[in-house]
């Protein structure tokens, strides 16, 4: 995140909106866009902190990850999997046409 | 950022209205990991199972659920990367690409963006009618895939299959190298035969284990790049050709019209051998990676990589390079007879021992055209390489001629039995016996006694008699004796 941060505006919540397919109401845009504005302003606080020469960390803790071998342990559990499903049909999820 | 310095062939370029034409192509190709479980979870990969029971809860995305990465997965992508000469990371990290579609159950895809495990590196192709091109390897990362939507069991609804929901992938991006139709077939084939080589994808493109997403633009040839069109999912060689040469004409027509190329993902329709949209510029999706907080990074070890790279089998690249210097064969048939495992596997077992030469070109002559035209595998010919060499045998010690072979085969592809059984059954032996011989040169002289007193002048009348000879005795007379007898009797 860039410290000269133009800040995010009313499109900008309405796209990102979009993109994780949420609803909001057009009057309340531009209250979303003050609040999201003062929460990177006090991220940006971290700016202060000097990292120069630290790795970014990609974890909070200091180890590789697990690994599993390749053997079959799962699967073959179709009703659970399908258990909360609205509307299924012959093993199948069946949700609204996703193509026209 | 992407350059693309090197101009296509002449050859490839495609006429214009005031000028001609390049293609820019760079490929990606999604090869699916030949692992038994998947890449976050232990349930199977097996391909046609009933839908949806080859689903864990981590593929399903149930809330609380853990992926554990599959050591084998890991090593598949180290393995497939040191057969792409390309740089391997040892750190490298999964991150979220986030988008919504039905058959996507976590909101996300979890692949490698900012550190894959494979960085750049670069092969040679070399397509059916041109010069070797080198192709640059961007990177290749390890990705899950998605589930299966089927549209067409009814008219308002999505079925959803989650069984490939979490099937390990290897992304190869390669740079924007290919300049033809040709040469992106090619690129292709060869990033077949490696992988197959390997062992760490089984290559099935009608499958879809491995497919590829094309990136086509066009320009002036050596000028600025154009805006590109990415042709998604396209599952055969020939489809791949097709949907390029389609798509490169379309903008050039719009280009030529005036009009700009939106940037765009379109779909190839095979069946009509055409490419339309299927998400526009508006809808271009902003992924908002981030690494997988699920995830720890994946760390490796130089001493790992080496281990990998010392258990490497032969790759296409080398195995073509001693054919051509242990068969003494060209080039050319050694790229041919080393395009896939299996083809250089039959050619060895058909080559040892007997004439190398012969041998390849009964392999790609006869056999490879009998296959082509029944539309049939190598690995499913009913001509198998001791039945094959079982003719070549009988060729070699003058049993039969090379002409009198090919009957023979036919016959054999047509089931009639072995070599042996069908010269035998068909009396098809050679004749080597001169005196045999000697008395159809006799009558055949005698027959065309006018020709015969020419022969003096015109030494090469001789061919005539030659063919006149071989088919009166059925094409079974040894023609090197029947040379020898004929010019020793006609002195020509």
């Amino acid at each position: 995140m860039s410290t000269d941060n133009t800040g995010v505006t009313a499109e900008t919540v309405k796209k990102i909106a979009r993109l994780s397919r949420l609803h909001v109401e057009p009057d309340r845009l531009a209250h979303l866009a003050d609040e999201m504005n003062g929460l990177l302003a006090w991220i940006e606080q971290l700016g202060e902190v000097d990292v120069q020469g630290v790795e970014p960390m990609t974890s909070a803790v200091e180890m590789d990850a697990p690994l599993r071998e390749d053997v079959i342990t799962d699967g073959n559990v179709r009703d659970k999997v399908l258990y909360n499903a609205p509307k299924s049909e012959a093993g199948y999820f069946v949700v609204p046409r996703s193509v026209e | 950022m992407f350059t693309a310095e090197r101009v296509a062939d002449k050859k490839d370029w495609l006429s214009g209205r005031d000028h001609d034409w390049e293609i820019i192509i760079g490929l990606e190709i999604h090869a699916q990991v030949a692992s038994n479980s998947k890449l976050f979870s232990g349930a199977p990969t097996a391909y046609g199972a009933e839908p949806n029971t080859q689903v864990s809860l981590v593929d399903a995305a149930m809330p609380g659920m853990l992926p554990v990465v599959n050591e084998f997965c890991i090593e598949q992508g180290v393995r497939t990367g040191l057969g792409l000469n390309a740089k391997i990371n040892l750190f490298s990290r999964f991150d979220r690409k986030n988008y919504f579609y039905p058959d996507l159950p976590q909101g996300y895809q979890i692949s490698q963006f900012e550190f894959p495990i494979v960085g750049e590196g670069e092969i040679e192709i070399t397509p059916e009618d041109g010069e070797a091109v080198v192709v640059g390897i961007e990177r290749l990362h390890l990705e899950q895939d998605a589930g299966k939507s089927i549209h067409d069991l009814s008219p308002n609804e999505t079925y959803v299959d989650l069984n490939r929901s979490g099937v390990c992938l290897m992304e190869i991006v390669s740079k924007p190298d290919m300049r033809s139709p040709e040469e992106a077939s090619a690129y292709v084939e060869k990033i077949r035969g490696i992988v197959r080589a390997l062992g760490t994808c089984d290559g099935d493109m009608e499958k879809g284990n491995l497919r590829a997403d094309v990136n086509v633009s066009v320009r002036k040839p050596g000028g600025e790049l154009g805006t590109r069109c990415e042709l998604k999912n396209i599952n055969s060689m020939r489809f791949i050709r097709q949907a390029i040469n389609y798509e490169a004409r379309r903008q050039i027509d719009i280009l030529e019209a005036g009009g700009e190329i939106d940037q765009e993902t379109r779909l190839f329709d095979n069946a009509k051998g055409e490419t339309r949209t299927m998400r526009s510029k508006e809808d271009a999706h902003d992924y908002r990676y981030f690494p997988d907080p699920d995830l720890l990074p994946i760390k490796i070890t130089q001493a790992y990589v080496d281990g990998i790279k010392a258990s490497l089998p032969e790759l296409p690249d080398a195995r073509k390079a001693r054919f051509v210097s242990e068969y003494s064969i060209p080039e050319y048939d050694a790229r041919i007879l080393t395009a896939d495992k299996a083809k250089g596997d039959f050619y060895e077992r058909l080559a040892k021992g007997r004439d190398a030469k012969i041998a390849a070109n009964w392999m790609m002559g006869d056999l490879f055209g009998a296959l082509n035209k029944a539309g049939i595998e190598l690995d499913d010919s009913p001509v198998n390489s001791d039945a094959l060499g079982e003719l070549l045998d009988l060729i070699g010690d003058k049993t039969i001629s090379g002409k009198i072979a090919k009957g023979v085969f036919e016959k054999m592809l047509a089931g009639e039995g072995g070599a042996n059984e069908i010269v035998e059954r068909d009396g098809l032996k050679q004749v080597t016996d001169t005196g045999a011989i000697e008395k159809i040169v006799d009558e055949v002289i005698a027959a065309n006694a006018e020709q015969a007193a020419k022969v003096a002048d015109n030494p090469r009348l001789i061919g005539f008699f030659v063919g006149q000879v071989m088919k009166a005795s059925g094409g079974k007379a040894n023609p090197q004796a029947v040379n020898e007898i004929l010019r020793k009797k006609l002195g020509g």
